[in-house]
């Protein structure tokens, strides 16, 4: 039986299923930004439903992979594509993006003087419901009670507003979140309450691309990539990518402008990589 | 002239049967509620409470401790409003202030005297929704006495002619251990031309916290010239200025502050937002006539923060839509 017909025929239709359950493909970024390019040939896919955690030192280009996808001022990209939903929004502005059901939670939240917390959260909701709203502030443990009518701005402690942040993100109900940092800044009891919500954003399904440095964040993920130098250097397991990122990832010697351990420790991540191979 | 007893003008409040009276009457109440008053509260005999239209006194409700005299004038009204020493009010005093008419004058003026240890809040909405061309001045001359406490918040209502001009003065005296809280605010409808004066003198211990809120559009015109003198010990000030402009507008606020007394204390704190063709300047002067005082300002006039906006827009909403949620919200 000549099976090559049929073989060919299954992998096209496997390749389109594959191809349909990517819900972000960023194809060769590039983005220069004053003094520095912080994305230098991005490609990554994020599958629908998935929570996808970018790991990296600090510096490898984590929030302006971040700042580009939601298309924030000054982070275009200058090579390469974004799709979304097989829609390409490289060129499209932040409010389009935001409409075709991608946001962005910010590191450091901004601070809106006058605007209650209940308005703030029901901005994006298509249907606003005070019900959602109560839900999503309670789910980052904070009291509706207390919360509800307090205005999102500088009287409220980074952490405050970091939960605020999350919790806004939810009841927009996206397609796709982009979290950077959700665990920076808030004490350590709040942290089981982000991990849960990041959970339920899944589970009612929102693809989450969290970005993180910490082991529990990390561990829930289905997948995982990891950033150096502008670029994704790999894609696999959480358990895999921590790992070998706890154990082998240096800041990279070109971008800190010296050899924080010496040449003799290997300098570069691209060197350690390398290295590996010959053990 | 009318001067009238409390006696006569509750009476015209239950009471009052006139067919014009009414009319003018629920007109003012409509407008009141356009500007974000609540009409039921000049209607509640235990909340002390005045109506003005133009020169007429519509209604003017006493409870104890507050007397409330009005006279009516030529193109205005007078007004001595005391409160009894030791005076403490679960309700604000309600004043409604405005006129219907689409021309005119409107002269306010008013002495305020706060008695020793009483703690009293106002909530005055002036209104003129039908305004072109128009001239509403308000000369309110306030004594807060020792350890007695003021609150005054005054919100304006103008129609979208943006033909009137508004302008209010304030003379204030603060005795020692005194509290004086003024909150100006004009963000609805167009401005028009709005020169708000306001001095203070403050005593050893007193406090004086002033805000301004004010939203420009068209041509409208906003000047702000406010003045704290910190001349007792330990006197605190702080003037809070908020102001947005766009299209043509223009916004200048000028703000002193002395710090005349030791462990005097004042901060001025000023931003204004600036969009389209509209212009805004800001002169601090800060004065400091002892060495054990401090007075502090910072200023900031520029476009909407890019950060507050785009977290706005990655909500879904348009830009300028997150642009009127910014300001209305600095505004607020």
């Amino acid at each position: 039986m000549n099976f090559t017909g049929k073989t060919a025929i299954l992998t096209v239709v496997l390749g389109s299923e594959m191809e349909n359950d990517i819900l972000l493909k960023v194809e060769d970024l590039w983005v220069q930004r004053p003094g520095a390019e912080v994305l230098r040939g991005v490609n990554l896919n994020v599958r629908r439903g998935d929570i996808h955690v970018l790991l990296g030192l600090n510096g490898s280009g984590k929030s302006s992979l971040a700042y580009t996808l939601m298309g924030t001022d000054g982070y275009q990209a200058d090579r390469g594509r974004i799709t979304f939903d097989g829609k390409d929004i490289t060129h499209l502005s932040v409010t389009e993006r935001a409409r075709l059901g991608l946001t962005l939670a910010w590191q450091e939240p901004a601070r809106f003087e006058g605007l209650p917390t209940a308005d703030y959260l029901a901005l994006g909701m298509a249907k606003p419901s005070r019900k959602r709203v109560e839900e999503a502030l309670m789910s980052v443990a904070l009291s509706p009670i207390v919360y509800m009518s307090r205005a999102v701005d500088s009287a409220l402690s980074g952490g405050e507003r970091k939960r605020i942040e999350l919790a806004a993100v939810y009841t927009m109900q996206p397609r796709l979140a982009i979290l950077d940092e959700p665990d920076s800044g808030v004490d350590v009891l709040c942290m089981d309450d982000i991990l849960a919500l990041v959970r339920r954003m899944a589970k009612e399904g929102t693809a989450v691309l969290l970005i993180t440095h910490r082991d529990e964040m990390a561990e829930m993920a289905d997948v995982a990539s990891l950033m150096c130098g502008g670029a994704i250097v790999q894609t696999g397991s959480p358990k895999d990518l921590r790992d070998y990122f706890a154990k082998r990832c240096r800041p990279h010697g070109d971008l800190l402008g010296y050899q924080p351990w010496g040449a003799e420790a290997g300098g570069t991540y691209q060197r350690v990589v390398a290295e590996e191979g010959q053990e | 002239m009318n001067q009238s007893s409390p006696s006569r003008v509750t009476s015209s409040v239950l009471e009052q049967h006139d067919p014009a009276w009414a009319r003018e009457f629920e007109a003012m109440l409509e407008a009141y509620e356009q500007a974000g008053g609540m009409p039921d509260m000049l209607r509640m005999p235990r909340v002390a409470s005045a109506v003005i239209s133009g020169n007429q006194v519509l209604a003017v409700n006493l409870v104890e401790g507050v007397d409330i005299q009005t006279e009516e004038q030529e193109n205005g009204v007078h007004a001595r409003i005391t409160v009894a020493p030791h005076t403490k009010m679960d309700y604000p005093v309600h004043l409604c202030f405005g006129m219907t008419a689409e021309e005119g004058l409107q002269e306010i003026t008013s002495e305020f005297e706060i008695g020793e240890g009483s703690n009293i809040g106002f909530l005055a909405h002036c209104t003129f929704p039908n305004a072109t061309n128009l001239k509403h001045v308000m000369d309110a001359d306030i004594h807060v006495g020792p350890d007695a406490t003021m609150r005054y918040s005054e919100s304006h209502y103008h129609g979208p002619q943006g033909g009137i001009e508004v302008v209010p003065t304030t003379h204030a005296r603060v005795d020692t251990g005194g509290f004086l809280e003024i909150d100006f605010n004009l963000v609805h409808g167009l401005v028009g031309r709005l020169d708000v004066q306001f001095e203070a003198d403050v005593a050893a211990r007193g406090t004086v916290e002033l805000s301004t809120k004010a939203y420009g559009a068209a041509d409208d015109e906003i000047k702000v010239n406010e003045v704290v003198r910190l001349n007792g010990e330990g006197a605190r000030g702080l003037t809070k200025t908020r102001a947005a402009v766009r299209d043509r507008a223009t916004s200048e606020v000028y703000t002193t502050a002395e710090g005349n007394a030791p462990g005097a204390v004042g901060h001025m704190d000023c931003t204004e937002i600036v969009r389209g063709d509209a212009v805004a300047r800001n002169v601090p002067m800060v004065v400091v006539r002892n060495d054990r005082a401090h007075v502090t300002h910072e200023a900031s006039i520029g476009s909407v923060n890019k950060r507050e906006l785009e977290t706005l827009m990655a909500r879904g909403l348009a830009e300028e839509d997150a642009v009127d949620i910014v300001i209305r919200g600095m505004l607020k």
